[in-house]
């Protein structure tokens, strides 16, 4: 039976190891921290439905657990090298393991905010980003530093994405629907709470994102104002001023707010050591690149090693899946050959 | 963890070499003309008191910066006459420049950094320059703005000092500090602190006693911004931006405003008086203006010198009620006479 180490257990990792197990392959999922899920266990609510993460997630956990994959916690992997029947793994435990195929599956690292140094990330206490705000909803608690409910809420597009100052030139995709999302949270949670969205563009790419969109504005009543916020301060009782262009109307704005949501993008996780000891090709946007993005999506230039889910590309968690089961297809393809 | 690391964090990635000694100094037009005893007290403090070797050379000239910035002059023009200083300072024996103005620290570094990108352009002109003066010129191997110097040597300027930033009852003074936007605006890299929380001036007022005070339109520029004053009917745009600030840091009830850029300092203090007579406002205590100090005159204030020795009456806010607030013995009389030298009084007509 061929055995397939996969690293990363975020969504990408887990349900490929899932449909590897159901093709019949031995499967060992690294992960790196203490539990299984990746950045989808601290979601909230998944667009475009409001369908809650943590089902979502124990459900593809549930799909996973087949006596044909080991799950690997707290692991780490150190280094990896390619030999003539397949891989040596070195892992942070000391062990090693020796698989046939390699399937990356280490999602994305999420955008430094405090990068954007005008924003006051990491300086003003009520300047979060929108992981930050996803555990707010979860929690169900969106009270501010000093314990006080916001009146006012703004949301920021594109940090860290379409943005070639910090490198990042790449759209991250998720990003404007989150955004739209979490303010539709908030105002189902305290309908009192006025929601500002600040973007460039607004790209709603996904089926009933656009719809999504829609009924922010028309029901829940959220803002939407076309400009970048160029700077955030903090006044004297402690509430954000906030710097912008309204460029729909061509004029410069300044607005008093309670919260600062960064929508901060993804990086890519592509800079392991592992990988660079097996030179696994990145393209221009720093994520693995595929030897052929419409037929080969999920090979690498090494072969043996594959791809899945937001190590590629930002994706939302319908792509993920989707594309981790097309990872677990192209290894089969591989050995079927 | 991040955010708990706070502007600290920030300050850490800017961090700036600023030569130890061996200066070669440019003055500042416009300083010499606004702010006359700043740019004796750099010279004082840094040759005197801190006893270390700075050079005032006499042949050095204007940057050009405020003709470049207003379009009067083309670049070729000014790189090539900060290309002369360059070969003065090289003539000298001197590699390490110590800059007066905020303008000229962001035009050499425009210079340079446009000759990193382009060195097609820096061996253009050194043939203008060989060809008009016949001098040849070696790259500064650093350039500090004088108020990294003084920011460079704060702890020691501390150690020596005879006052701090307190008042008569020993509570800090809350000081507001704006820096000029071509010091790290530019450049953030070459600014001690960067470009959005500078740490040039306020590490000052730390190290001497004082207290930061941060404000919405801290970052916000004092309007001086060349054609905004230099065009009058663009006047009123650069009043505003100082308005902005003004009110925006009026309820943080501050002591005084340090600035490290000559025009900064011009213009946060004249346009009050402007403001107060278009609007009949004043930001300060007591109806009063806050008043407007260089890091020279702040650092001054702290190492024990008279305030008339340091050029203070030559403000248009009076500093006089600051001085008695942090207990200063001064001499009231004096402030009309510089040296032997009696001013004159300013009188209405």
């Amino acid at each position: 039976m061929k055995h397939i180490a996969i690293i990363g257990g975020g969504p990408a990792g887990i349900e490929s190891a899932a449909s590897l197990a159901q093709l019949g392959y031995r499967v060992s999922l690294i992960e790196k921290s203490a539990e299984l899920g990746g950045h989808l266990s601290q979601m909230f609510t998944l667009f475009p439905d409001g369908r809650n993460a943590a089902e979502v997630l124990s459900e593809l956990i549930a799909h996973a657990r087949q006596k044909n994959i080991n799950v690997m916690l707290n692991t780490e992997v150190i280094d990896a090298q390619r030999n003539l029947s397949g891989f040596t793994i070195t892992l942070s435990n000391q062990k090693t393991v020796t698989a046939d195929a390699l399937l990356i599956a280490t999602g994305f690292r999420l955008f430094n905010v405090a990068r954007k140094e005008e924003y006051g990330y990491g300086i003003y206490k009520n300047v979060i980003n929108s992981l930050q705000m996803e555990k707010k909803l979860r929690t169900g608690d969106l009270t501010m530093a000093n314990g006080q409910m916001p009146k006012r809420v703004v949301f920021l597009h594109c940090v860290g994405s379409r943005d070639e100052k910090v490198g990042n030139n790449y759209c991250s995709k998720v990003c404007c629907v989150t955004a739209v999302k979490q303010a539709i949270e908030i105002k189902k949670m305290n309908p009192e709470i006025e929601t500002f969205c600040f973007y460039m563009d607004i790209r709603m790419f996904g089926p009933y994102y656009e719809e999504l969109y829609r009924e922010a504005q028309e029901k829940w009543k959220v803002v939407f104002v076309r400009g970048k916020i160029s700077e955030a301060a903090e006044n004297i009782d402690g509430r954000l001023q906030i710097k912008a262009e309204d460029t729909l109307i061509g004029k410069p704005l300044r607005m008093q707010c309670d919260m600062l949501v960064a929508m901060a993008g993804m990086e890519s996780t592509a800079d392991a050591k592992f990988a660079q000891t097996l030179n696994v090709a990145r393209g221009l946007n720093r994520f693995y690149s595929s030897t052929d993005n419409y037929l080969r999506y999920n090979n690498t230039n090494v072969e043996g090693v594959f791809t899945a889910g937001t190590c590629t590309a930002p994706m939302n968690i319908i792509d993920t899946i989707a594309n981790a089961r097309a990872a677990a297809l192209s290894i089969h393809q591989y050995f079927s050959k | 963890m991040e955010q708990e690391l706070g502007k600290n964090a920030v300050w850490a990635n800017y961090q700036k070499d600023i030569a130890d000694d061996h200066y070669y100094y440019c003055r500042s037009c416009i300083r010499q003309a606004f702010l006359p005893g700043s740019e004796r007290m750099f010279l004082h403090i840094v040759g005197n008191v801190l006893g270390k070797d700075i050079y005032d050379d006499p042949k050095h000239t204007t940057c050009t910066g405020i003709a470049y910035h207003s379009d009067l002059v083309p670049q070729e023009t000014t790189a090539t006459v900060i290309a002369r200083h360059f070969a003065l300072m090289t003539e000298a024996g001197y590699e390490n420049m110590a800059i007066s103005c905020i303008t000229s620290f962001g035009l050499y570094t425009e210079i340079l950094e446009t000759w990193k990108e382009h060195p097609e352009e820096e061996e253009k002109v050194r043939d203008y320059l060989w060809k008009a003066t016949r001098r040849e010129f070696k790259i500064p191997k650093n350039i500090a703005h004088t108020s990294d110097i003084i920011f460079h040597f704060r702890h020691q300027i501390a150690e020596k000092a005879t006052r701090r930033l307190v008042d008569v009852n020993g509570n800090p003074l809350k000081v507001v500090d704006h820096i000029g936007c071509h010091y790290a605006k530019l450049f953030p890299s070459k600014g001690v602190g960067g470009a959005e929380f500078p740490y040039v001036l306020a590490g000052m007022v730390d190290a001497w006693g004082g207290q930061q005070v941060d404000y919405p339109e801290r970052r916000h520029c004092c309007g001086f911004g060349f054609r905004n004053y230099l065009v009058m009917a663009n006047r009123g745009y650069s009043v505003a931006n100082s308005h902005k600030k003004l009110e925006s840091m009026k309820p943080y009830q501050p002591d005084l405003i340090v600035a490290n850029c000559p025009g900064c300092a011009m213009f946060l203090d004249r346009w009050q008086y402007t403001i107060e007579q278009m609007e009949g406002k004043t930001y300060g205590a007591n109806g009063q203006g806050i008043p407007v100090l260089t890091y020279e005159e702040m650092a001054g204030l702290v190492l024990g010198y008279n305030p008339w020795d340091l050029g203070m009456q030559l403000h248009q806010i009076d500093v006089e009620p600051l001085l008695l607030k942090m207990g200063i013995d001064y001499n009231p009389a004096g402030k009309h006479e510089l040296g032997a030298r009696q001013l004159t009084i300013p009188t209405l007509k």
